[in-house]
């Protein structure tokens, strides 16, 4: 009989902790496919997070290497710099990129470090129990702020791959979601061009995953999809931000 | 040739390829002197980074990555770093990681201090691990010890720090560099992609109990084994002495200077200077208690070394002390005035309360 669904080379064979309805398990599976597709499994590195996805290297069989909070970008810029022609990404969450790590993802974008994050922005504070994340929506209520996000008190929702957009170093930003067949397969081919494009030498890339948190958010699998669509991408909209390789850009500055 | 750079050089003769830091005065010249020296030598990489914070992480991940790599700051910048340097104890990633110290608590000022001592030989950073600190007197020891430091991060898989101070980092004294030995760090404690083999976790995260007992035991196991093999003293004039004279570093510098003035004032002093200063030589100078009854501390703080001088002396001999903080750098003449004011040869120094 013919196989025709297979876990990837690059997951190891265990079941994941993640809750029902969260997006880290369906990202975590497309990378692996994305790995295995590219089959660059011998030189993929992967720095970890804080937060759910710390145990990332319990399920993917590749090299990982665990940062402390926020520090990935900063660690990745150290072992791309060392190893060059290894493929080397950093997995963040909402608080790790846009909070306590924001001057270290930020700077290595600007440095155009030529790595790969994938930026699960869930909207909330997922291991610690539902807390504001920056990313949170104003008038989400969080465990951190139980009338609703206020602006005046809690600022505003940050929009990671706009700004990350506006910083010269960066190549590949793109924002995509996990709630329905089509947006993951969209998603996996955002995952593998950002990686394509490090491979290829052509700097700084990023895909931000618009990912459902039903136990924080107090829904179900169903309603989380639902509310990705309907409230989420309303202050997060999807698509590509840019798409400018190096290549292009320094054939860009040459025409006057 | 100046202190700053003495470090910067031994660094990369020891085949240091990767240094990332943030300026902070007073040891602006070692980014400096390793932005322009790491261009020069095949694989060199430097990073100017946006803050203490991300220099030493970025320092882990090359030495994840199997480069020998070193960051360097001043004290406010090393409060800064302390994270990285608990997650690299805790990860087993070797680094250097220099010190130049300045006044202190807070900003302070950018005098030559001795305030971080405690910081250093107790760890720094949260959890349970030490770190080794090499505490250099002279432009040539900083050579030495900086090449030393790379040695002994890689056979202990373990951050190194190089405790000086602002007077160190800006004096210039002649120096000659050592040839290195070569490298020995096994390729397998490198993460440089599974190949076709397995994959490879590096992590300090632990969270079952028992485990993360086991990996605690397992560290201070190898620190025992340091403590045991890396300790370095060194022993001035105290053959014939009748008092002795407690300092590291730049504080060790004026107390010879002090030794001369108060042994032409029949003083016989002299010198027990620890050049390790975790591992604290504590058995060396806990024999010293066998032969002298008077010891006297000197730091450039309100007095921290001098509670490791205790604990190893435990009661056998009478501790007094001497204190400058704040970026203040005595006189040897001060300090010989301090020591005749403390000392009486029948009744012994006055112990510190």
């Amino acid at each position: 009989m013919k196989k025709v669904f297979e876990r990837p080379k690059s997951m190891k064979n265990a079941i994941f902790h993640y809750c029902a309805g969260c997006g880290h398990s369906i990202a975590h599976r497309l990378i692996a496919e994305v790995i295995d597709e590219l089959d660059i499994r011998g030189i993929a590195i992967g720095v970890l997070p804080a937060g759910c996805a710390v145990l990332a290297y319990n399920y993917f069989d590749v090299d990982m290497i665990e940062a402390q909070h926020g520090r990935g970008p900063a660690m990745a810029t150290g072992m791309k710099r060392v190893l060059p022609d290894r493929v080397v990404f950093c997995y963040q969450g909402d608080g790790d990129l846009a909070a306590i790590g924001i001057a270290e993802s930020f700077h290595a974008a600007n440095r155009g470090e030529n790595i790969t994050i994938i930026f699960i922005n869930n909207a909330v504070y997922g291991m610690t129990g539902g807390q504001m994340a920056p990313t949170s929506l104003l008038s989400q209520k969080t465990t951190t702020s139980p009338a609703g996000r206020e602006p005046l008190l809690d600022g505003h929702p940050i929009r990671i791959s706009e700004i990350f957009s506006q910083l010269p170093g960066t190549t590949y930003i793109e924002r995509c979601k996990v709630n329905s067949p089509a947006s993951i397969l969209k998603t996996k081919k955002s995952i593998r061009k950002a990686f394509q494009y490090q491979i290829d030498g052509q700097g700084f890339s990023l895909v931000e995953i618009l990912s459902p948190c039903p136990t924080n958010w107090k829904m179900t699998p169903v309603e989380s999809c639902r509310w990705i669509d309907e409230v989420m991408t309303k202050e997060f909209p999807l698509g590509v931000m840019k798409d400018l390789p190096e290549v292009k850009r320094r054939k860009g500055e040459q025409t006057p | 040739m100046q202190g700053n750079k003495v470090i910067g050089e031994a660094a990369v003769r020891a085949g240091c390829r990767f240094y990332a830091g943030y300026p902070i005065t007073p040891q602006n010249e070692i980014p400096e002197y390793m932005s322009e020296r790491l261009r020069e030598v095949e694989g060199g990489i430097f990073i100017q980074s946006e803050s203490e914070i991300a220099a030493i992480h970025v320092v882990a991940g090359a030495s994840a990555a199997g480069a020998r790599s070193m960051t360097s700051s001043s004290s406010p910048g090393i409060s800064l770093k302390q994270e990285g340097i608990s997650s690299m104890a805790a990860c087993q990633l070797p680094a250097v990681i220099v010190n130049m110290m300045r006044g202190g608590p807070g900003l302070g000022n950018i005098s030559p201090a001795q305030g971080d001592y405690f910081q250093a030989t107790r760890g720094g950073g949260h959890g349970d691990y030490r770190t080794i600190v090499l505490g250099p007197a002279t432009a040539q020891e900083m050579a030495d010890l900086t090449m030393d430091a790379f040695d002994l991060a890689d056979r202990y898989r373990t951050p190194v720090m190089i405790l000086a101070d602002g007077m160190m980092g800006q004096m210039m004294e002649p120096v000659v560099f050592k040839e290195p030995g070569a490298r020995i760090y096994p390729e397998s404690y490198m993460m440089r992609g599974a190949g076709k083999g397995k994959s490879m976790i590096i992590r300090g995260l632990i969270l079952d109990p028992l485990d993360m007992e086991e990996h605690n035991w397992t560290l201070e196991r190898k620190y025992r084994v340091i403590a045991k093999n890396e300790t370095r003293h060194e022993l001035y004039r105290t053959e014939d002495a009748e008092l002795i004279l407690v300092a590291y570093g730049t504080a060790a510098r004026i107390a010879k200077g002090a030794i001369k003035r108060l042994r032409e004032a029949g003083i016989r002093a002299g010198l027990f200077r620890p050049i390790t200063l975790w591992p604290f030589p504590e058995n060396e100078l806990r024999d010293m208690a066998k032969t002298f009854e008077n010891f006297l501390v000197f730091e450039m703080s309100t007095g921290q070394m001098l509670e490791d001088v205790r604990l190893a002396l435990q009661g056998h001999a009478r501790v007094g002390f001497h204190g400058r903080p704040g970026g203040v750098v005595p006189t040897p003449v001060e300090l010989a005035n301090v020591v005749m004011r403390q000392y009486d040869r029948k009744q012994g120094i006055i112990e510190h309360y």
